[in-house]
């Protein structure tokens, strides 16, 4: 025979056991709700729904080693970072379709990042957030990661590369005037050359890469 | 950066990596080709062309049309191997040349393209430092870009002229251009037919050594310190 508080322990845990079961549905299904609410009021990531804005793009020409200045309506993201990386996919995508003036592979894909950070920071300096939210028109510094399928892929030759490193520089430029030094990574690490020529590792100033005068960089 | 006469002298005291301008102008004239790439850097590639070879090539066409011509050329390379930058700026610097073409070869574009460096030109000092030696000849470098130009277009050949910064050419102390061979746009031809069909090579050597001989008679490859003696020997 059962002792009797034995059953009454056994009916408190099952009555207890059910309760919680039913706590722990509810709020599965609150935690459920707010994602959903907070995923309809934060802004899309999606390019196409957000507003178009006019953009400025560097094209290069292999033809005369020239960069002709190209608007287009882009709908770009609001975050700096993102735009640029926007812009600079619109670019390589131009590059890459049919008939392209300077034809490169890749497309849009190949920008991995673009980072955008104040000018003179130095790397262990804490305040670079603080300082980056106070001074909205201080001289930013873009450092533009590549993907290495895209470098691997560049057409080889100190025009072509030139290029391609100039017009990225002179289209953050027009876009994001406070981009006045442009650094490239490819697959976050520093490179010799692009794909043999231009080189990668010295800060390209956006003020020389001006389309009347197709020039390099600081020395 | 910009260096202060006191900084440049400072730093010429304290840093052993200082390239020495050249100290007395020659009276001879030299030439300096250096065929870009070599070795395990074989530069552009498609198929069974590359660009070390090509840059080869036309180095030793341009140094017989030189020679024939009375010209003495130095060259970086005569054959398949690895240089450094810093190797072939010290044998064109040691040179002391009147004028550095740096040959390359690209399937991109069409013509020839020619870079000067863009670093901004800087008056001759007896040390400069090695990485912008090119700094002191740029004004020079921009005249035979000038002359290499108009010869290559007289020989119908399309030609885009442009400044970039090139680690070895920075580093040249000479008049240097950076002359880039791509596909000859009327060939009707793949890019790479292009740049093996002989015909074109020689086109292309032939108005660049017409070019160098034209830079000779101006006495244009002369430092400033010798343009008196500019009269004495121009026809
Ligand atoms: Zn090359």
């Amino acid at each position: 025979m059962i002792p009797r508080y034995q059953t009454v322990l056994f009916f408190v845990l099952l009555a207890a056991s059910i309760i919680m079961g039913a706590v722990l549905w509810q709020l599965r299904d609150r935690a459920e709700q707010r994602r959903l609410q907070a995923q309809a009021s934060t802004p899309t990531q999606a390019p196409q729904v957000a507003p178009a804005v006019q953009a400025t793009l560097m094209v290069a020409n292999d033809v005369d080693d020239s960069m002709q200045e190209r608007i287009f309506s882009l709908p770009l993201p609001p975050s700096e970072n993102a735009r640029a990386r926007a812009i600079l996919g619109k670019l390589l995508d131009l590059y890459a379709a049919p008939g392209a003036t300077h034809p490169v592979e890749g497309g849009s894909s190949a920008i991995a990042q673009v980072f955008l950070k104040p000018v003179n920071v130095s790397a262990t300096g804490g305040a670079r957030g603080r300082r980056a939210a106070n001074a909205a028109a201080a001289p930013e510094m873009a450092v533009v990661n590549l993907t290495s399928a895209f470098a691997a892929s560049h057409p080889s030759g100190i025009e072509t590369e030139s290029l391609t490193v100039l017009s990225i520089c002179a289209t953050l430029h027009a876009n994001l005037p406070q981009v006045t030094e442009v650094r490239f990574l490819v697959d976050g690490q520093e490179r010799l050359t692009l794909a043999g020529h231009a080189d990668l590792t010295r800060t390209y100033l956006t003020a020389e890469a001006a389309p009347t005068a197709v020039v390099g960089a600081a020395p | 950066m910009r260096w202060s006469e006191a900084a440049l002298l400072a730093a010429a005291i304290s840093l052993p990596s200082m390239a020495q301008a050249p100290a007395a102008p020659a009276a001879r004239f030299v030439v300096v080709l250096d065929a870009a790439h070599g070795g395990d850097d074989t530069g552009g590639h498609s198929g069974n062309w590359t660009e070390k070879a090509f840059t080869l090539a036309l180095s030793v066409r341009l140094r017989s049309l030189l020679q024939a011509r009375g010209i003495e050329v130095v060259t970086t390379r005569e054959q398949d191997e690895t240089l450094a930058a810093e190797q072939r700026d010290a044998i064109a610097n040691h040179a002391q040349a009147q004028a550095c073409l740096s040959l390359h070869a690209s399937l991109s574009g069409s013509g020839v393209h020619l870079f000067v460096s863009s670093l901004a030109p800087v008056q001759p000092a007896r040390f400069v430092p090695w990485k912008t030696a090119q700094a002191t000849a740029v004004a020079r470098s921009l005249g035979l870009a000038g002359v290499l130009n108009s010869a290559l277009g007289q020989a119908g050949l399309n030609v885009t002229l442009g400044r970039t910064a090139l680690p070895v050419v920075d580093s040249m102390t000479c008049p240097a251009v950076a002359v880039e061979v791509a596909p000859d746009p009327g060939s009707g031809v793949t890019a790479t037919e292009s740049l093996n069909d002989a015909g074109y090579q020689a086109k292309v050597a032939q108005a660049l050594a017409g070019a160098l001989l034209e830079w000779r008679q101006d006495g244009l490859g002369e430092s400033v310190h010798d343009v008196s003696r500019k009269g004495a020997r121009a026809p």
